[in-house]
């Protein structure tokens, strides 16, 4: 069984590395081309399940625990909130950036969208992750003859 | 420029090329008899087809960026694309499909 999947192994092991570094690319690049933080954080989810896919959910849980995708669905929600809450506690309204560079807002735009696009970026791929765990580790269907 | 107009039609010999090679692909796959000769098909499309309409966008767009990214997209189609392929085949194979064939099986003859 090893054997047979020996093309799919090296080219997945070439690849996966790839995927990771574009997905870091779609997402700090995402201001001046294509891309964000929904687009690189499915790119980053892609990565892992190819590796699943290829070399089994045990190998993969050993890469990304399943405790590591649940607690980065809520740190990127607190990475996107806590932008809001910094500008709200500076005095400005919630998520305004200019609190960040108040003398060039322009800056400051660029630094907040930056930090929620990160926030986005890793929800997403966290939330990808659990989908494929959840559908994958699901137990097999219980036939009749087992009640 | 003659060079410029010798690189138009080098460019567009090979868009036209790969849209041949996609369109041949794609009438494979709608009407080749069985599912081995329509893979074959389906596999022109992603690499023959693919690449030389890539090759063809890389001399269009000159030496700038965009030909770095379209380069790259060629080398993972190259990389990504017959492994596809042969996991599809594989995958047929291991699920009990043989390929037809017009020869006379060696069992028959016994």
């Amino acid at each position: 069984m090893h054997e047979h999947h020996l093309i799919l192994r090296v080219v997945t092991k070439i690849v996966v590395g790839t995927i990771i570094l574009f997905a870091f690319y779609v997402q700090f690049h995402g201001d001046f081309s294509p891309g964000g933080g929904f687009q690189a954080g499915v790119i980053m989810a892609v990565a892992f399940i190819l590796y699943g896919v290829v070399f089994g959910l045990s190998k993969v849980k050993q890469v990304f625990p399943v405790w590591l995708a649940h607690k980065l669905m809520a740190l990127g929600v607190l990475i996107y909130a806590g932008t809001g809450l910094v500008s709200l506690f500076y005095g400005y309204p919630f998520l305004d950036y200019t609190v960040f560079d108040p003398e060039h807002p322009t800056h400051g735009q660029h630094w907040g969208i930056w930090l929620v696009e990160l926030g986005v970026g890793v929800t997403v791929s966290g939330v990808i992750v659990s989908i494929y765990y959840a559908f994958a580790s699901r137990t097999p269907h219980i036939s009749d003859e087992d009640w | 420029m003659a060079l410029d107009m010798f690189y138009d039609i080098l460019s567009w010999c090979l868009i036209g090329l790969g849209c041949f090679f996609v369109l041949i692909g794609a009438l494979g796959v709608l009407k080749l008899p069985e599912f081995w000769s329509r893979l074959h098909a389906a596999s022109v499309v992603e690499s023959a087809g693919m690449i030389l309409l890539i090759s063809g966008l890389c001399i269009q767009s000159g030496l700038s960026l965009i030909t770095v990214k379209l380069i790259l997209l060629i080398v993972f189609l190259f990389l990504t694309g017959p492994t596809a392929t042969h996991a599809v085949a594989s995958a047929a194979l291991v699920s009990g499909m043989k390929p037809k064939s017009d020869l006379k099986e060696p069992q028959d003859s016994l």
